[in-house]
């Protein structure tokens, strides 16, 4: 999960990571009283969770709590790069005399935890990347011992960083890591990380992102999260592993990579069928029981968007005759709610059984498939009609 | 032959006396894997009767090895403790260890495989949130219903379960050294390419299916491997053409973010080292199908 830039600056000053002040409004009122209450020269940003909202005309100076209410206004509901802007972090300008760049990540290529770490800031890393690779440094940082204060001097030497700067930079850096590790996050990046006219070192922008696997053993219900589709929402009322998409074929299938692959495999049908795409991924996971193949039905088949559903089951763990029972339930509960063609294809653990239930139910809206790319076909073409 | 399991593993289970630990250690012993024990420090000394069979439950990995001379383990226990384990695992020296679960946070699994390596990866890890490893007709060491394929000449490395279930079921008439699920996490043990060069070396394993999805760039490693270093014919499946940047769909590793990891630049790897690349799982398994009956 991405953390705006609002909440990224809560965690680091929680941890005591030098940053300035920052207030969150919603309104352009709201943003005059954090203007007056922070004092002097702001800078009103847009809380989106996109690049480029500088140029978007999303982060603008004001020098006084009507300027701030002005620009706010200017800023809210402001469309950058498909973000409407909903709300607006008024934060306290400084004095910068130069700019850097810090962060600390996943490396899932290698396994590991690396920094990135240049004393080049104030441009795209992946800019820097490409133009001045040299500038940039990358430290591997092992997962066991992660970031001490040593560790923080290595890195800071390497993205080129003055004497004078080494000891108060790499102090930050520690606190960092700290934010990285305690929080679970894949990502922590500063940038800019800046040196004051005044020498201070300060976090003045930070991206941070959190594992949701480890949920559990943090307090985040209180974390706003982005605004889910209405679809979307309801489905994780109900637990579903759902995420829209904006095709006409509704998919429900078992496992992520089979699901991933339905998707797939519905989309490359649909070129022969008017170009018809899956409407959504969802996978019901190892049990499919009849509840959750009733609330699965039932979310795909309110998206107004769905002209046919194919359901693509592999039983491995699963039993098709369960998930052939799952089908009845749900059609049964749905009553005339249901009301759009089903493909049902079921292979592998007590397929007979399966399909000899469907077979029996005889369901006007069901139609069985003998395999994953003949059902995919016949989906797509129903959803063409 | 087989790769890294075979019918002399001698498996035990951590977490075996939870609800999915006993549920498959039920399956894997009636699908005649040699099952020796469990590990719970809480009921250490107790046994359990499963499948007829009476099994003695441990209360360490290194205790459980002693008494019996396993050398695989199978675990099973949930995401809070999971690091734990696989922890006690590696200290043990066990030879395989195969992580099931599901939903581990990551730093707890860079953890413990910056650890395994640390101490020399003396232990092969597969997984985590994968569906284990099977050699048909030997062992079993996971959650792949064992009658799903039989024994034959194909090797099968996959990130996805599903995925696995559905090749080794479409060519079950051919059959299969070894399957292997390596998870679809984003820091996992046992990778494609360590996959590739076992099954290179097998004698039994005449060609092999390659399963790969969106996310990371096991891929396109796996591509630069094959290129230089597999003389046995391999096809590909890579799923996740339609998946949406910035979306996570189930896997958690499965994310594409920037340009990075996209199923075309996979496919593409691939394509551009020989290696035939399936539209469909079926498509496939019928590639696969072409080269064993040119074999």
């Amino acid at each position: 999960m991405d953390l705006f830039e609002y909440q990224a600056r809560d965690l680091f000053e929680n941890y005591g990571v030098p940053v300035l002040q920052g207030r969150i409004a919603d309104t352009p009122e709201e943003a005059e009283a954090a203007a007056a209450a922070i004092g002097g020269t702001v800078v009103v940003k847009a809380q989106v969770k996109t690049g480029g909202r500088g140029k978007a005309g999303g982060v603008k100076v004001a020098h006084s709590p009507a300027e701030a209410k002005q620009k706010a206004e200017e800023i809210l509901g402001l469309d950058i790069k498909g973000h409407v802007v909903k709300r607006v972090m008024i934060a306290q300008g400084a004095k910068i005399a130069q700019e850097f760049y810090f962060s600390v990540l996943l490396d899932r290529s290698n396994r590991t935890f690396l920094s990135l770490c240049s004393v080049e800031g104030g441009m795209e890393i992946e800019q820097l990347a490409v133009e001045r690779p040299e500038a940039l440094a990358k430290i591997p940082v092992s997962a066991v011992s992660g970031i001490d204060k040593a560790k923080a001097v290595e890195i800071a030497k390497a993205g080129g960083f003055p004497d004078e700067l080494v000891e108060p930079v790499s102090d930050v850096i520690v606190k960092l890591y700290e934010v990285f590790e305690k929080e679970d996050a894949t990502l922590v990046e500063v940038n800019p990380l800046v040196l004051t006219e005044d020498g201070q070192i300060l976090a003045l922008d930070g991206k941070v992102t959190l594992d949701e696997n480890a949920d559990f053993r943090h307090q985040r219900d209180e974390l706003e999260r982005d605004a889910l589709d209405p679809l979307e929402a309801k489905a994780k009322e109900m637990d579903l592993n759902y995420v829209k998409l904006d095709g006409e074929v509704g998919i429900i299938g078992n496992g992520a990579g089979l699901v991933m692959s339905t998707l797939d495999v519905v989309a490359y049908a649909g070129e022969s069928h008017g170009g018809v795409k899956p409407a959504n991924f969802l996978d019901i996971g190892g049990g499919a029981s009849a509840e959750v193949m009733a609330a699965g039905l039932d979310v795909i088949l309110n998206d107004p968007q769905v002209k046919s559903v194919f359901v693509n089951v592999f039983g491995g763990i699963t039993a098709c005759d369960a998930v052939a029972n799952g089908i009845v339930g749900a059609l049964n509960a749905l009553g005339s709610k249901a009301s759009k063609p089903l493909v049902v294809r079921l292979d592998g653990n007590n397929v007979d059984e399966g399909r000899t239930i469907l077979q029996e139910f005889n369901h006007p809206l069901v139609a069985l498939a003998d395999t994953m790319d003949g059902g995919a076909s016949t989906a797509a073409e129903l959803a063409n009609r | 032959m087989a790769i890294f399991l075979d019918k002399d593993s001698r498996i035990i289970v951590q977490g075996m006396t939870g609800a999915e630990g006993m549920k498959h250690t039920q399956r894997m012993l009636a699908g005649g894997s040699n099952i020796v024990g469990g590990v719970n420090p809480r009921k250490a000394g107790e046994t359990v009767e499963v499948e007829g069979k009476s099994l003695p439950v441990f209360g360490s990995v290194a205790d459980a090895m002693a008494e019996t001379g396993a050398n695989v383990s199978v675990i099973f226990v949930p995401p809070a403790f999971a690091k734990a384990a696989i922890v006690e695992a590696i200290d043990a020296e066990i030879p395989l260890a195969v992580a099931i679960t599901e939903g581990i946070p990551v730093h707890d699994s860079a953890a413990a495989w910056a650890y395994n390596v640390e101490k020399g990866q003396k232990t092969r890890l597969i997984g985590p949130n994968c569906p284990g490893i099977i050699s048909p007709g030997q062992s079993n060491a996971g959650i792949t219903p064992w009658n799903i394929t039989g024994q034959g000449p194909i090797g099968l490395v996959s990130k996805s379960g599903t995925l696995t279930y559905q090749m080794m079921f479409e060519l079950r008439d051919i059959g299969f050294t070894t399957g292997i699920g390596i998870g679809g996490d984003p820091v996992i043990g046992t990778t494609h390419i360590d996959a590739l060069e076992a099954f290179e070396n097998d004698p039994e394993t005449k060609a092999i299916v390659l399963i790969g999805e969106i996310g990371g760039d096991s891929e396109e490693k796996a591509a630069e491997y094959i290129s230089k270093h597999v003389t046995k014919p391999v096809v590909a499946y890579v799923a996740g053409f339609t998946a949406p940047e910035g979306k996570t769909m189930g896997h958690a590793g499965a994310i594409v973010s920037g340009s990075a990891g996209t199923a075309q630049a996979k496919k593409e790897a691939f394509e551009a080292v020989g290696v035939k690349v399936g539209k469909t799982p079926s498509e496939t398994a019928s590639l696969m199908r072409d080269i064993i009956s040119n074999l």
